[in-house]
């Protein structure tokens, strides 16, 4: 039974992430929010016995209806009913950070405030008295260093002391004559009205000329009186005419408040940021910078989690298939329940779990990569390019997330707030090769390219994006025409991941590829195998069972690719449901041709495929129809099926024809 | 007098007075601190988007956006 339930709000880069798993440690979930995809962290820790439960709300700058991010966050605090609100501030940037505060204030809820990353600001000779900035805000302040777990134990008792005692602070905030004015008669013919919101917050909320919170109104409760006053009142001002006038107010306010208790230096202090940012961000060093940094990535990616590592957990996984075997051949288990365990569930599934090692490398880099601040570089610096495109920079950040796993990168679509920049970013990140991919060329790489994998990785990813970008560009001047939305993006300084997040995010991601072998990749290849087996009559694996007849009929399409086999159609096929069953079919299918000793599938793949089809191969891998997880998102975030079955066609043919290509031009030019 | 934000060169400084761009743009401008009066220092200006510093904090602006920031010099 949970004690109590606190919200954590912050902007953007105020460290609330790491606030998050300084407060709960291990104990913590993800899902989504209902009815969108935004993503909901929950947890939970113990204080003194006693079990309260967190919610990590979206960071955001502001609590109107930007974003998705924004209306979530704002409903959340409003109608979910936090007990108390830590309100997560960066210390070296009190004044913006206060005007989020501002908003917190002006619903009516319990705040907390953790003045975090104290460390950095007190590196750039920023001063603070934070018992002067309690008072004046009239909320307890506290210092922390969430990095370090500094001050989490002192908020976490303020926090509670707040909630179990302290009634919530009015807003001190009161605005000019004029909207104070305009808030008491909307107040006056709200009052007595059931409203969701708060009175107050609601009557500011109108002035305003909030879309969303009167649509809301509209809607339900308000009589006819009330309908009339607000319809009046924006026939003499127009929405939006107070908007600006506000966030002055808020942000006087927020000067107001640090004015005399927070001290910066006069001049800036220069630091490592700055001068990191004049060469990352350099015009001409920016983007082979980041070209550098992602070829780093895969060579380490290549030479850690596959030459180093790649070994030890085949070596496992071969070990527990002999242990299953002679297990279930001493207790006389059925023939086919043993054909099934090793020929299915080890040559199948556990092909995939090998390349565990591989993927928590890749993880791990993208996860300190992302944690690091480069990111917003990496946008910054491709803007420009991006934007001949038909794009904006911000879209960059959602394709490299696409690097991990698709979902996310589309996720991430949504910090776009312009509907062609979504559309475009959504429709290209398939093309962005992700984390379940890497099994696949992993084994094509390891039979013909064992010298050059980081290489070859780099450039199938780079080739990724340069698929994507040729289509950002055709759709950006057919289907989807138009401006590209402004760029503005915050820069936060350069910081040094801490273990704790990249290792959390590591995890999250190893353990969603390790449930879908158990899961999606376990249920295809059990449905693969019995086709594979069956009819009793045909030999098993053979081209006359059930799959080889089928990988027959399909066979044809792939014959101008030079990958023309049954095996080998069924395989792309089955990576349908999840990318990672291309691997673990061949594995099955193959099989029953293994060579006595040493890398089995690789040398299987070595008598099947030549380092052409190899490469024509792993382009259609790289480019053809998402897997399920991935169009299911199309569907969500583009809410049309239409998008979704043309993204599921148009891969297929784009890979299909490249595949044709790598492999016609490469035999014209004599390569095999 | 006032400027253009991408009038101004590496170094310059100066507050922010008005800003021309649409409603929703301008509404996340003023909400990220580019509110009327707030100090700004130019860090970059030569080509891609255009960064300052505001409030002891980088902020990366398009150049179509920076343009629309007025400021007083």
């Amino acid at each position: 039974m949970s004690s109590g339930t606190i919200a954590l709000v912050g902007n953007p880069n105020s460290g609330k992430t790491t606030f998050f798993n300084a407060l709960t440690g291990s104990n913590q979930y993800v899902g989504n929010w209902p009815g969108v995809t935004v993503e909901k962290k929950e947890g939970s820790f113990t204080y003194r016995g006693k079990e309260y439960h967190v919610v990590d709300l979206p960071g955001t700058y502001s609590l109107g209806a930007f974003s998705e991010d924004e209306i979530v966050a704002r409903d959340y605090i409003l109608t979910g009913n936090p007990d108390v609100i830590i309100n997560v501030i960066d210390a070296s940037n009190v004044e913006r950070n206060l005007y989020l505060t501002t908003q917190l204030l002006e619903m009516g809820k319990r705040v907390v405030i953790a003045l975090n990353m104290v460390d950095e600001a007190k590196r750039r000779d920023i001063e603070f008295d934070i018992q002067g900035l309690s008072k004046r805000l009239n909320l307890p302040v506290v210092p922390t260093i969430a990095s370090k777990e500094k001050g989490i134990e002192d908020i976490i008792k303020v926090a509670i002391q707040v909630m179990e005692k302290k009634p919530p602070v009015k807003s001190p905030l009161k605005y000019n004559e004029v909207i104070e004015h305009h808030i008491n008669h909307m107040e006056e013919v709200l009052k007595g009205e059931n409203l969701p919101y708060p009175l107050r917050w609601t009557a500011l909320k109108i002035i305003e000329g909030d879309r969303e919170v009167i649509k809301k109104l509209n809607k339900s409760i308000l009589n006819q009186k009330a309908i009339n006053y607000i319809k009046d009142f924006f026939k003499y001002h127009s929405s939006g005419d107070f908007e600006l006038e506000i966030i002055d107010a808020r942000y006087a306010f927020a000067h107001s408040i640090v004015d005399g208790t927070i001290n910066r230096p006069e001049e800036d202090v220069i630091t490592i940021t700055d001068k990191i940012d004049k060469i990352f961000t350099n015009k001409y060093l920016g983007v082979p910078i980041f070209a550098i940094i992602m070829l780093i990535v895969f060579q380490l990616t290549f030479a850690l989690g596959q030459d180093t590592l790649g070994g030890v957990v085949a070596y496992l996984v071969e070990g527990l298939g002999s242990l299953i075997e002679s297990f279930l051949l001493g207790i006389n288990a059925p023939g086919w329940l043993i054909a099934f365990m090793i020929e299915g569930v080890i040559n199948g599934v556990g092909t995939v779990i090998e390349f565990v090692p591989i993927i928590t490398v890749l993880y791990l880099l993208l996860g300190f990569l992302e944690d690091s601040g480069y990111m917003a570089r990496a946008a910054y610096v491709w803007d420009d390019l991006m934007r001949k495109l038909g794009l904006q920079g911000k879209a960059f950040i959602s394709m490299i997330i696409g690097f991990g796993c698709n979902v996310p990168g589309i996720m991430s679509a949504r910090t776009l707030d312009n509907k062609k920049d979504k559309m475009i970013t959504i429709l290209i990140n398939p093309f962005m090769s992700c984390g379940a991919k890497l099994p696949i060329y992993s084994v094509f790489i390891a039979a013909f390219f064992p010298n050059h994998g980081g290489l070859i990785l780099f450039s199938l990813y780079t080739f990724g994006i340069i698929v994507g970008l040729i289509l950002a560009k055709i759709y950006s001047k057919t289907l989807f025409k138009g401006e590209s939305s402004y760029f503005i993006m915050e820069l936060p300084p350069y910081r040094i991941p801490t273990i704790k997040n990249v290792l959390r995010n590591m995890w999250d991601n190893v353990y969603g590829f390790i449930k879908r072998a158990g899961t999606t990749i376990f249920v295809v290849i059990t449905l693969l195998w019995v086709l594979a087996v069956l009819p009793a009559s045909a030999q098993p694996y053979g081209e006359f069972s059930i799959l080889g007849r089928i990988g027959a009929f399909l066979a044809p399409i792939f014959k101008l690719a030079g990958f023309g086999t049954w095996q080998e159609s069924v395989a792309l096929f089955a990576g349908i449901p999840a990318k990672e069953a291309v691997i673990g079919t061949l594995g099955m299918l193959y099989a029953s041709e293994y060579v006595e000793e040493g890398a089995l599938l690789v040398n299987a793949i070595r008598q099947h495929f030549t380092s052409l089809t190899t490469l024509s191969y792993m382009a259609m891998t790289l480019l053809y129809t998402p897997c399920v997880a991935t169009l299911g998102i199309i569907k969500k975030e583009t809410n049309s099926y239409k998008w979704m079955i043309y993204m599921a066609l148009s891969s297929f043919v784009i890979g299909w024809i490249v595949a044709v290509l790598i492999f016609q031009i490469g035999s014209l030019l004599g390569f095999s | 007098m006032t400027k253009g934000l991408l009038a101004l060169k590496n170094g310059d400084t100066g507050k922010v007075k008005s800003i021309q761009a649409g409603r929703t743009a301008t509404k996340r401008l003023y909400e990220m601190g580019f509110n009327t009066g707030a100090p700004v220092k130019i860090i970059k200006n030569d080509s891609g988007p255009v960064i300052v510093y505001l409030n002891g904090c980088k902020v990366a602006l398009g150049r179509g956006l920076a343009e629309k920031i007025i400021l007083d010099i």
